[in-house]
């Protein structure tokens, strides 16, 4: 009797001391997966390179067209206080975020087919490590992805201050962890290169244009509005957009003309960021659970 | 063997998907410091057993202890204890190779003061010192896998399992793996386990077991296998086989193996056969080879059909087939 109490005593406290070197373990995991995905992006600087001229052919190309169509009428313009090259440009930022953030966090499918993600699943620890680190990884890119834009300000003619930029890097961190997380989450149960072109067309193209980074999401149809609303990156693009334009010098009512909406009230951006940061944890979540599924 | 521990013990191994049987009742045991191989023709249950082992796949029926923990009950203690290389490339081509080892020491909990001091003595072990900071991609098929092997070892399991760890490799090459995979055992008192079909590799092996259709059909040291075919191993090609076997049988009461275009008999002393196979013989000999028994020798025998690559295909061609579709891709 006594010797199984003792045994049962040792072995509580051996599974304690356990417990908190698995908790270790996993941290060092997150830590090396994420760094991983730091290096090889840092590496592999053609998509630097081409991941600004996306958004430069956008604001460029697309936002004078536009303009020009517009011409100066009721919507931008002198009238309104904001060009619409103006307001695109934080929805340009957006969407850089993402976009990086999908595909970072989508190169789980690339380590799946190149064999790399063996190497990572057998290994000794629990793999909610490698859905977090993923999600972590594609966040840190998805964030530098989209501050790097913030270059293009003076070509825009929209003023920035350090403050703004302080007050940006929480903001973009909030969208690309949303977005990361999503990716993942999304990436876990695909097997193949297959998906990826689906997620593509029927996923980020329409989160891309219902997200308000082209046009505002007010006056839209019934339909339309629903869906805008449903886009959890509309939450993360319209704060970018209102602390962007904050230092234009323009009046809160001219900056808070495109802001979201839901039942006609403008959202406050900390409700919004709540709502991405929710959404990024509930995307997580599933994520790690269908990575601990064993396959 | 020597009564010295087995570091794997197995049991009753079966592996059922749906009605096709991979693994048909699998018994074998492992010494602390052996080199075992499991040799068998692709599609023999290899690597299903492996994996079971290795605790990547759970067994239908059986059990099975590698170094003294449950695989099914424990897999997470098991995969501390070994190390493992893939059939397919697991490596990050990106990354160099020091970088690769490093990963490798973070996700196995390898103690932060000795990840440098580890890593760096197997790179040498490996001879990949001198390219450890550049990216894998410019690594050979060789370079590739004995960091695959360097990485296995990094955080010093008792036993190092190698799933055709010389698969698409040169002669050279391969034999230069194997250099090192003595080395290993004999400087690290490491236990191997590996997969192959190519039987001049098995030779290297302190034991083999002989693996066909999902179940060990013989298993011993090479030369007791080789034993079991017995005397020497004459070959014969003929513009007439069929005859010349109707022949053969008849005359000299031994029984040839059609292979092919050519028939192998096994005799207890050659010198003396051929000259009496050359002499009685009336169907037309074309070529006669006189040998000592290799491992294939004895896998026809014991099987009735020779390893080669016929079934090799569908895992190869699929992966070729994969690699055109994604070069398309990118």
């Amino acid at each position: 009797m006594s010797l199984t109490a003792a045994s049962s005593g040792a072995a509580a406290a051996s599974s304690a001391a356990e417990r908190a070197d698995t908790r270790m373990a996993s941290l060092r995991a997150i830590y090396i997966i994420w760094y991983r995905d730091i290096l090889r992006y840092w590496r592999d600087r053609w998509r630097l390179v081409a991941s600004l001229a996306q958004p430069l052919l956008f604001l460029v190309v697309f936002g004078s067209g536009l303009s020009s169509a517009l011409g100066g009428g009721t919507l931008f313009g002198a009238s309104r206080g904001f060009t619409y090259i103006q307001f695109m440009y934080p929805g340009i930022i957006g969407m850089a975020i993402l976009f990086t953030a999908i595909f970072g966090a989508m190169s789980i499918v690339w380590d799946r087919e190149f064999g790399f993600l063996k190497e990572v699943l057998v290994a000794p620890i629990d793999r909610s490590a490698v859905a977090i680190g993923k999600a972590l990884g594609g966040t840190t890119q998805a964030m530098i992805q989209g501050l790097i834009l913030l270059v293009l300000a003076p070509f825009v003619g929209v003023k920035i201050s350090a403050l703004t930029v302080i007050e940006l890097i929480p903001l973009a961190a909030v969208l690309a962890f949303g977005l990361s997380s999503f990716g993942v989450a999304l990436a876990s149960s695909m097997k193949s290169l297959q998906g990826f072109q689906v997620v593509m067309n029927f996923l980020m193209m329409p989160m891309f244009f219902l997200s308000g980074a082209l046009f505002p999401l007010r006056n839209l149809p019934g339909w339309m509005t629903w869906l805008t609303r449903l886009d959890p990156a509309s939450y993360g693009i319209d704060p970018l957009r209102r602390v962007v334009l904050s230092d234009s010098g323009r009046s809160a009512g001219q900056i808070e003309q495109f802001a979201l909406t839901i039942g006609g009230h403008v959202l406050p951006i900390m409700l919004e960021a709540g709502i991405m940061l929710a959404f990024g944890a509930v995307m997580l979540g599933i994520a790690v659970f269908m990575f601990q599924r064993r396959d | 063997m020597s009564g010295s521990e087995a570091v794997i013990q197995a049991n009753g191994l079966v592996k059922r998907y749906g009605q096709l049987e991979a693994v048909r009742g699998i018994d074998l045991e492992v010494q602390h410091g052996e080199i075992f191989g499991f040799l068998g023709p692709n599609g023999a249950g290899k690597s299903t057993t492996i994996s079971i082992l290795c605790t990547l796949l759970t067994p239908t029926a059986g059990t099975a202890r590698v170094a003294g923990i449950d695989v099914v009950r424990d897999p997470a203690r098991v995969r501390q204890r070994i190390g493992l290389v893939f059939q397919d490339p697991s490596l990050d081509d990106v990354l160099t190779g020091r970088e690769n080892l490093e990963f490798h020491a973070f996700i196995y909990s390898v103690p932060a003061a000795e990840r440098a001091k580890r890593i760096d003595e197997m790179l040498a072990l490996l001879q990949l010192s001198d390219r450890a900071g550049s990216q894998v991609r410019t690594y050979s098929g060789g370079m590739k896998r004995r960091l695959e092997i360097a990485r296995g070892m990094l955080h010093q399991p008792q036993i190092l399992f190698l799933d055709e760890p010389t698969l698409g490799l040169d002669p050279q090459t391969r034999q230069s793996i194997w250099t090192h995979l003595n080395e290993l055992r004999d400087k690290k008192g490491i236990t191997i386990f590996m997969t192959t079909h190519y039987m001049d590799e098995a030779e290297y092996c302190d034991r083999i077991a002989i693996i066909d259709r999902g179940q060990i059909v013989a298993l011993g040291t090479p030369d007791e296998l080789k034993a079991m075919v017995g005397g020497d191993v004459v070959t014969i090609t003929s513009s007439t086989p069929d005859e010349a076997a109707k022949e053969i049988e008849g005359m000299l009461g031994v029984t040839p193996v059609r292979d092919d275009g050519s028939l192998r008999m096994e005799v207890p002393d050659g010198k003396v056969f051929v000259p009496r196979l050359v002499r009685e013989l009336t169907a037309p000999v074309d070529t006669v080879t006189l040998r000592r028994p290799s491992l294939d020798d004895v896998f026809l025998k014991l099987t009735g059909h020779a390893i080669r690559d016929e079934e090799a295909g569908t895992k190869d061609q699929m992966r070729a087939i994969a690699s055109r579709f994604m070069g398309r891709r990118r």
